[in-house]
């Protein structure tokens, strides 16, 4: 009996029904289209978003709220390039994404063929690995083999682009085997004797500090992270991106350091004479100027990609592994050991009461942010997941949200995409369709994917969306005050500026309106009370806000910024 | 002497050599030479690669995440054989001709072409061999030259 003959484009589609995969985001063309005509009978739940940028960080969103593998698919050229960004934004962050392209067929590579662009060479040094495929048979392997990359060791993007022949290329299914790939060979488990080093040190320290980062909520090891901080009373500092790995409220959560961050997170690592560093990469907005960055302290640095250790800070003890292992073994060794940092304690709580985080709303003053953060999370369940923009409002998101879970919290970190959080919204929301899924999102981000509110209309995915309308690039703004002697160059947004409320209700979401105080609750709830249609705030809050604290770029961590008064001594 | 050495197996794969450069160059290091050829080894190729001792640790680390790399090893120097070769066509006329060729020869070049005002010799020894015989060709006047990458393995693994 002849076995049976499938498309490459079937290939595909049987290949991620193969691998599991219910959902994934993207928008046709011209060389990916064989592969859009077995998805109509497909399982395999296909979002078709607005712009392909906005595909890309859909699938990054139902990455980082699910923790799993994100799938976003375009066409060759222009669907290609359009992917770039949400490519490098998840190789930032770490995000498990594949992504699948198409090609002009192989014969017209190289001709500049209409919609050719070289994506294997524009993607290189924005995915984990990519693959350009020849043959139709290597699709299911190599489908598989992208899986396993993105997904293990450090995660990250890989892309398969697929010449549109190739597509229509007749072939047998050969179900995909793990292949040992000779290169790839990611580190899990840490060298026993280094994990006993550090348990050494700890034992040794008067003021260790856990600084912990997505590496935790990567490895899902939320749970050791806590067994390890609560059993020895070690004070945790979460970064921007491990905010949610260790619960905010908890008297040893320090919350986020660094440029923006509290003043009791950034002091603490000053003050520490150890620094345990698990699943962080000393980025520069955490560390500002290196040089001045924990000149008390050692540094025990224990991360899954060997290349961050001693990248920027040469540590006294390196772990190479995933967090999860470091931790547990950490908490083996320290089996028995009763610590004594109540001094270190003592200290951190009196930082914590002399600069708490603060924030100015008068009573017919325009709106704070803050404080209406402050107010709609009464009304927000414990574990909504809440997706941010880049700039002020994100800052301050971070800062004045309690994250509790991880994978509650999605935001671009290192890439600082501005435009990330309505899409992303998208995607967690099309994971989880019955959670709580905020977008909170600055005007200035939500004018660049906007259209993506349509997706969210069509494809019946209710978000709830905050636009935080200051009229302006809000942290362009505060650098431009600060450091531009206030010339506001090409910052202001209100001249040309939508009818947010209108736009909404033009893209058949509901769209309501905040401009005063009393109306914030009121309002909220309204939203909240929606759930079957995207739902969308104008909240009108006050241009002239500056975030504090604040470290200037490139300045030393002893030197915060904590209020206008400081600012007005520099 | 703050050179260093990496020997790079890699896979032969399409990409592979665009892969490595393009690592290199975004993430600033500096590299010195760079060769690439067949092993031994069927799909196997080797990459010799020197570099500067103040980013040798970050190339290797940040080379090793490519999923095409398989291993890489920093050739200790004491140990190593390294050569590199040389093509180089240089201007000759009646009166220079036996002295130009009797130079090449006492450097141990070998002449691969000579025409009735050029010459062209070959040279592989160490980088040093090379810029010495540069030197000396270089009052005959050079007409064109070029330098492959340096190759290097260890003697005693």
């Amino acid at each position: 009996m002849s076995k049976e003959l499938l498309s490459g484009a079937e290939l595909v589609v049987r290949t991620l029904e193969y691998l599991k995969i219910s959902t994934i985001f993207g928008v046709p063309g011209g060389a990916i289209l064989p592969a859009y005509d077995p998805l109509y009978d497909s399982p395999v739940r296909h979002v078709l978003a607005r712009h392909e940028q906005g595909a890309g960080h859909m699938a990054e969103g139902y990455a980082q709220a699910t923790g799993e593998l994100g799938v976003v698919i375009a066409t060759s050229g222009p669907g290609a390039t359009n992917l770039v960004t949400p490519l490098a934004n998840a190789l930032m962050d770490s995000t498990p994404l594949l992504a699948i392209t198409g090609q002009v067929a192989s014969t017209a590579i190289g001709n500049d063929a209409f919609q050719e662009a070289y994506t294997v060479g524009l993607t290189m040094a924005a995915t984990k690995h990519n693959y350009l495929i020849t043959d139709a048979s290597e699709i299911p392997q190599i489908i598989q083999e992208a899986k396993y990359i993105a997904t293990t060791g450090r995660p990250g993007p890989v892309l398969v682009d697929i010449p549109k022949d190739i597509l229509n290329q007749k072939v047998e299914w050969i179900e995909p085997t793990h292949k040992d790939l000779p290169g790839y060979k990611p580190t899990l488990e840490p060298n026993p004797k280094m994990v006993q080093q550090a348990a050494n040190l700890i034992k040794q320290s008067k003021k260790p500090l856990l600084y912990v980062g997505g590496g935790i909520i990567h490895s899902k090891s939320n749970n050791e992270l806590f067994e390890l901080a609560t059993k020895h009373n070690i004070p945790v500092v979460t970064t921007l991106m491990g905010r949610g790995a260790f619960p905010d409220g908890h008297e040893l959560c320090l919350e986020m350091p660094g440029m923006h961050g509290n003043y009791t997170a950034t002091t603490a690592i000053q003050k520490s004479d150890l620094l345990i560093a698990i699943g962080v990469r000393f980025d520069d907005r955490v560390t500002a100027n290196p040089d001045f960055f924990a000149q008390n302290a050692k540094v025990i640095h224990a991360d899954i990609d060997p290349a961050e250790i001693g990248k920027v800070r040469e540590p006294q003890v390196p772990i190479v592994g995933d967090a999860k292992s470091v931790l547990s073994g950490l908490i083996e060794n320290l089996n028995g050991f009763n610590s004594d940092f109540s001094d270190w304690l003592e200290e951190i709580k009196t930082m914590q009461n002399k600069h708490p985080l603060s924030y100015n709303q008068e009573d017919s003053g325009p709106l704070k942010v803050p404080f209406v953060l402050q107010e709609i999370q009464k009304l927000t369940e414990d574990n909504a997941i809440v997706v941010s923009g880049v700039g002020q409002h994100q800052m301050w998101i971070s800062q004045h949200w309690n994250f509790i879970e991880p994978n509650t919290w999605l935001n671009s970190g290192g890439l600082g995409t501005m435009g990330y959080a309505l899409p992303a919204a998208i995607g967690a929301q099309a994971a989880y369709p019955d959670k709580q899924v905020l977008a909170l999102d600055g005007d200035g981000c939500f004018q660049m994917t906007c259209q993506e509110l349509i997706t969210a209309s069509t494809e019946n995915i209710p978000i709830k969306i905050v636009v935080f309308n200051n009229g302006n690039h809000g942290m362009v703004r505060q650098w431009q005050k600060i450091f531009y002697k206030s010339r506001f160059s090409a910052s202001e947004l209100t001249h040309h500026t939508p009818d947010y409320v209108k736009l909404a209700e033009s893209m058949g979401a509901v769209g309501l309106r905040i401009t005063e105080k009393d109306e914030v609750i009121p309002t909220f709830e309204k939203m909240l009370s929606i759930n079957d249609k995207p739902v969308l705030i104008d909240c009108v809050v006050d241009p002239d806000d500056l975030v504090f604290p604040m470290v200037p770029a490139g300045g030393s961590n002893d030197e915060i910024i904590l209020n206008n008064e400081d600012l007005k001594k520099l | 002497m703050n050179e260093r050495i990496l020997s790079v197996l890699v896979e032969d794969k399409p990409g592979v050599l665009a892969r490595v450069s393009s690592t290199i160059s975004r993430r600033g290091f500096n590299i010195n030479s760079l060769s690439v050829g067949p092993t031994n080894i069927d799909g196997r190729s080797k990459m010799t690669i020197v570099t500067e001792l103040d980013t040798v640790e970050q190339v290797k680390k940040q080379l090793n995440k490519l999923v095409n790399v398989i291993k890489i090893v920093e050739l200790d120097p004491d140990m190593t054989i390294e050569t590199e070769v040389l093509l180089i066509k240089v201007s000759i006329n009646k009166d220079t001709q036996t002295l130009v060729i009797e130079k090449a020869q006492l450097s141990n070049a070998r002449s691969v072409d000579v025409g009735q005002d050029f010459a062209v010799f070959e040279l592989t020894g160490s980088s040093k061999d090379l810029d010495k015989f540069e030197k000396l060709m270089k009052p005959f006047g050079i007409i064109e030259m070029v330098r492959g990458g340096r190759i290097a393995l260890q003697t005693n693994q």
